[in-house]
């Protein structure tokens, strides 16, 4: 049982980096905007224009 | 029909404007959207229309044909001066700056505007808020221009403008700031000392060794003193304060439980006492916080803009010397005495008197007044009001704080500050409470001195932690937040937290006239053909017309036009012009009649403007200001819900008792000023908590003073920013949805505050007899809680 002597002080610490991990990321305005950065995410790059071209020519010719 | 591929709006079938998007050709309302579909087009980034989740808003003008005042505000973008104004300088010409973008409807808007600023050479840090609609920007002035980004933000369609923030906004953002931290110590801590409390509890029934008591409950007692300290500091601040004002607030029981609980846990370590608290001392702490900070979320309103006046008054003007040269400088530097050029379709910089030109000034935004007022040399003219059709030249008479619009300003602040201060149900019942809670407290604490006086502390200390608030205080808050959620997403928008609750009390609405009711636009009402023409009236007004700057211009249109000859423009008067060798005159009744006395007199004395061929008038029109498509309706459901409507307008014009009938309101005033209107309202019984719906600059004091007041989404700035609520949507139909929103929400949050007192009133005999475990105290405390929020989500959905 005496085990808890240490991990119990490591727990605390766990806690302790946590807490300041958290105001700094606060601080540095991470927090500021929950929005934007869940969508950013979702969209890839651009169309490359290559591609863009070659995809336009496929759909002249609808699949029927 | 189609509807426009960009912005969503019915493309009209008389037109054929495409542009080919994701490799078809897509259907366009008009050239400003196919101009920035193209634009999108061509950056590469066509992507953003898979993106996107909603339409976009119909750009105003396309980056070739941007009005005078915004071209001239581009130059001046690059003007150092100016620079050291608006934005931050690191060194090397590199500068920061913020920036508000109008037009932002969903997330890929975002994405598309910094991908596309990324491109720019010199720009090395863009960033978008969604929530607040600011740009953060950091660029090397050498490498671009100011200027040049944000031309480029105008041709994908959207509006900026430099944002400065004042010192309360600064304040409030802080503030927001320090509160999560708050709340995410107490979680954070919450967690642990109930992990720490674990053995404890287990250790009453199975038995634990003392020395592992004492260590669990030093480390309790380790992870509960920051959360104290720093999490639970807003409640002792303001129980101090409350202290110092004799006056009850709910911060007075909550401090006294988190404190007694704390100081008594931390005795009982010390001194191996009989039971410790620190779990539920973090969890009131935690369960209050969040309720605060629901609140504060719900009450914080979004994408405010700052620069209220800024944002009216144009940034540029034209100077002219006395050597006859013309300068252009910032607004800022015109001085009394300058002579100043207003172009047509500028706004006035300054008040002044005019040395030069006559032309039409367009003055709804101060005074109401829906049609715009004939000026000539040596007539005063009012900063923030429109030049319509000619170039003026002013003399300034005033400037900055001293000009017509910043009177209303010094109005306005008045007018905040008398604001009646309604008293919120919360905090009634929370006075009665908390004189509740601490007469029961000393009398248990007296009744077990007798009894048991070694008992007496603990089981006092157990009455203020069952009875501790924490459902009370969810009450109010999860309501709120859960009823403006919904308002929101219904494009109705919630500023100030006491809105539902007076809503409630209203017995009167009084609405605006210009702009409100109406939507601020003339058209033609009714043509009156006086004689039979082979040509049509209309086809003839319009092409007259077709070439003039003046809003009444507007109201004619017509898809073929006719060649018109010598056509020449009577300022104030009308128009005259030669069609098919035939002349042909439109205007007012004087206008024509200066010729021919007789037979030119209008039906009756509403704005009447009359077509004439030589000597004979063919038709007269009635131009009137159309009234938005869903008042009637709307103002029939307001009255079924037992409020009294009204209307206040500015206007002088037989207009307003013509609104005033067709919407079948039968209290009205019309020609009132801004403090007409402050006084109206002032002789208002203030029972009645009136509510005032307006939009102009005219209604701007009144909204501040206004018990409750309402913003068309189209409003000036200024309008908005003082408003309670804002009709993001335009929609007149959300009213009577907004009032029925505000009688459910207080309906939950009755049911709530009934709720949680039940189980407070419960509780208290148990806890009063000694009888109640600290356990089961906390775990009371989280399914009453829970039952609070469950009810509030009942808010979610917008009654019908």
């Amino acid at each position: 049982m005496d085990i808890i002597f240490i991990t119990v002080p490591v727990t605390i610490l766990f806690i302790a980096t946590a807490v300041a991990i958290f105001f700094w990321a606060n601080k540095g305005g991470q927090y500021d905007d929950l929005d934007s950065p869940a969508h950013r995410i979702l969209f890839d790059d651009d169309v490359q224009t290559s591609e863009n071209e070659s995809k336009t020519d496929e759909d002249q010719e609808p699949p029927k | 029909m189609t509807d426009c591929y960009h912005c969503g709006q019915v493309a009209p079938s008389n037109i054929e404007l495409t542009a080919r998007v994701l490799g078809e050709e897509r259907a366009m309302c008009c050239i400003g959207c196919q101009t920035v579909a193209n634009a999108i087009v061509q950056s590469g980034s066509e992507s953003f229309y898979q993106f996107r989740t909603d339409t976009n808003t119909t750009p105003d003008f396309t980056l070739d044909n941007l009005p005078l005042s915004v071209r001239q505000e581009l130059t001046l973008y690059d003007n150092s001066d100016v620079l050291a104004d608006i934005a931050m300088h690191l060194d090397n010409q590199t500068y920061e700056t913020v920036l508000i973008i109008e037009g932002i409807t969903c997330a890929a808007c975002a994405w598309l505007i910094e991908k596309q600023l990324q491109q720019f050479k010199g720009v090395n840090n863009v960033q978008l808020n969604l929530s607040q609609h600011k740009l953060y920007l950091r660029w090397n002035q050498d490498n671009t221009a100011l200027s040049e980004i944000i031309s480029r933000i105008y041709s994908l369609g959207f509006k900026a403008q430099p944002y400065t923030p004042d010192a309360a906004q600064q304040q409030l953002q802080a503030e927001q700031k320090t509160s999560i931290q708050r709340l995410v110590l107490a979680a954070l801590g919450t967690m642990q000392a109930m992990m720490f409390a674990v053995p404890l509890y287990v250790g009453e029934w199975s038995g634990i060794l003392l020395q592992y008591e004492t260590y669990f409950r030093f480390a309790g007692l380790f992870i509960t003193t920051p959360v104290i300290l720093y999490s639970a500091r807003p409640f002792f601040t303001a129980f101090v304060r409350d202290i110092k004002t004799r006056h009850l607030t709910m911060d007075v029981p909550v401090s006294i439980a988190i404190g007694g609980a704390y100081i008594a846990s931390v005795y009982s370590t010390f001194t191996q006492g009989e039971e410790v608290y620190f779990d539920s001392v973090c969890m009131f702490t935690f369960f209050l916080l969040v309720g605060r900070f629901l609140e504060a979320r719900a009450r914080l309103r979004n994408g405010e803009a700052g620069n209220e006046l800024h944002n009216l008054m144009p940034r540029a003007c034209v100077k002219i010397l006395e050597s006859g040269e013309e300068t252009l400088i910032p607004a800022s530097q015109v001085a009394i005495g300058d002579c100043i050029r207003i172009l047509p379709g500028n706004t006035i910089a300054a008040d002044g008197v005019i040395l030069n030109g006559s032309s039409s000034v367009d003055e709804s935004i101060i005074t109401g007044e829906f049609i715009p007022l004939q000026k000539n040399t040596g007539d005063p003219v009012i900063a923030g009001s429109l030049n319509v059709e000619n170039p003026l030249d002013i003399r300034v008479t005033a400037i900055g704080k001293n000009t017509q619009i910043s009177t209303i300003m010094s109005l306005l602040d008045r007018a905040s500050q008398d604001k009646p201060k309604i008293a919120q149900l919360a905090d009634t019942l929370a006075q009665y409470f908390v004189a509740g809670v601490l007469i029961t407290s000393v009398v248990v604490f007296t009744a077990w001195y007798f009894i048991d006086s070694d008992r007496a502390f603990w089981i006092t200390l157990s009455v203020l932690v069952a009875t501790c608030p924490c459902a009370l205080s969810l009450a109010t808050p999860t309501a709120l937040t859960a009823a403006t959620t919904a308002l929101r997403q219904n494009g109705v928008l919630i500023t100030r937290g006491h809105v539902l609750e007076t809503l409630r009390k209203s017995k009167r609405i009084i609405f605006d006239k210009t702009g409100t009711l109406t939507l601020g636009q003339l058209t033609i009402e009714q043509t009156q053909i006086v004689d039979q023409y082979n040509e049509d009236p209309l086809r003839i007004a319009a092409s007259l017309e077709h070439f003039s700057p003046h809003p009444i211009a507007h109201a004619f249109q017509h898809e073929e036009l006719l060649p018109v000859t010598q056509l020449h423009n009577h300022v104030g008067e009308g128009i005259s012009g030669v069609i098919d060798g035939l002349e042909y005159k439109i205007g007012t009744a004087t206008f024509i009649s200066t010729d021919m006395p007789e037979s030119a007199s209008p039906p009756d004395p509403r704005h009447w403007i009359a077509l004439a061929q030589g000597d004979n008038v063919i038709a007269w029109f009635l131009l009137s200001d159309e009234i938005r498509p869903q008042a009637k309706a709307s103002l029939q459901s307001l009255k079924r819900l037992s409020l009294q409507c009204e209307l206040l307008s500015g206007d002088q014009s037989t207009h307003v008792a013509h609104v005033a009938g067709t919407l079948n309101i039968e209290r009205f005033h019309g020609g009132v000023s801004p403090q007409g209107k402050l006084d109206y309202l002032a002789k208002q019984n203030p029972e009645d908590a009136s509510i005032m719906v307006g939009d102009g600059i005219n209604d701007v004091p009144v909204l501040a003073q206004a018990p409750v007041s309402i913003a068309i989404g189209s409003a000036s700035d200024l309008a908005k920013t003082h408003a309670d609520v804002i009709l993001v949507s335009n929609q007149l139909a959300r009213l009577p949805q907004l009032i029925k929103q505000a009688h459910k929400t207080s309906r939950i949050i009755k049911q709530n505050l009934a709720w949680s007192l039940l189980y407070n009133a419960s509780v208290l005999p148990l806890a009063a007899f000694g009888l109640l475990p600290p356990y089961l105290a906390a775990i009371g405390m989280s399914a009453s809680s829970l039952v609070v929020v469950f009810n509030a989500l009942r808010l979610n959905k917008l009654p019908k």
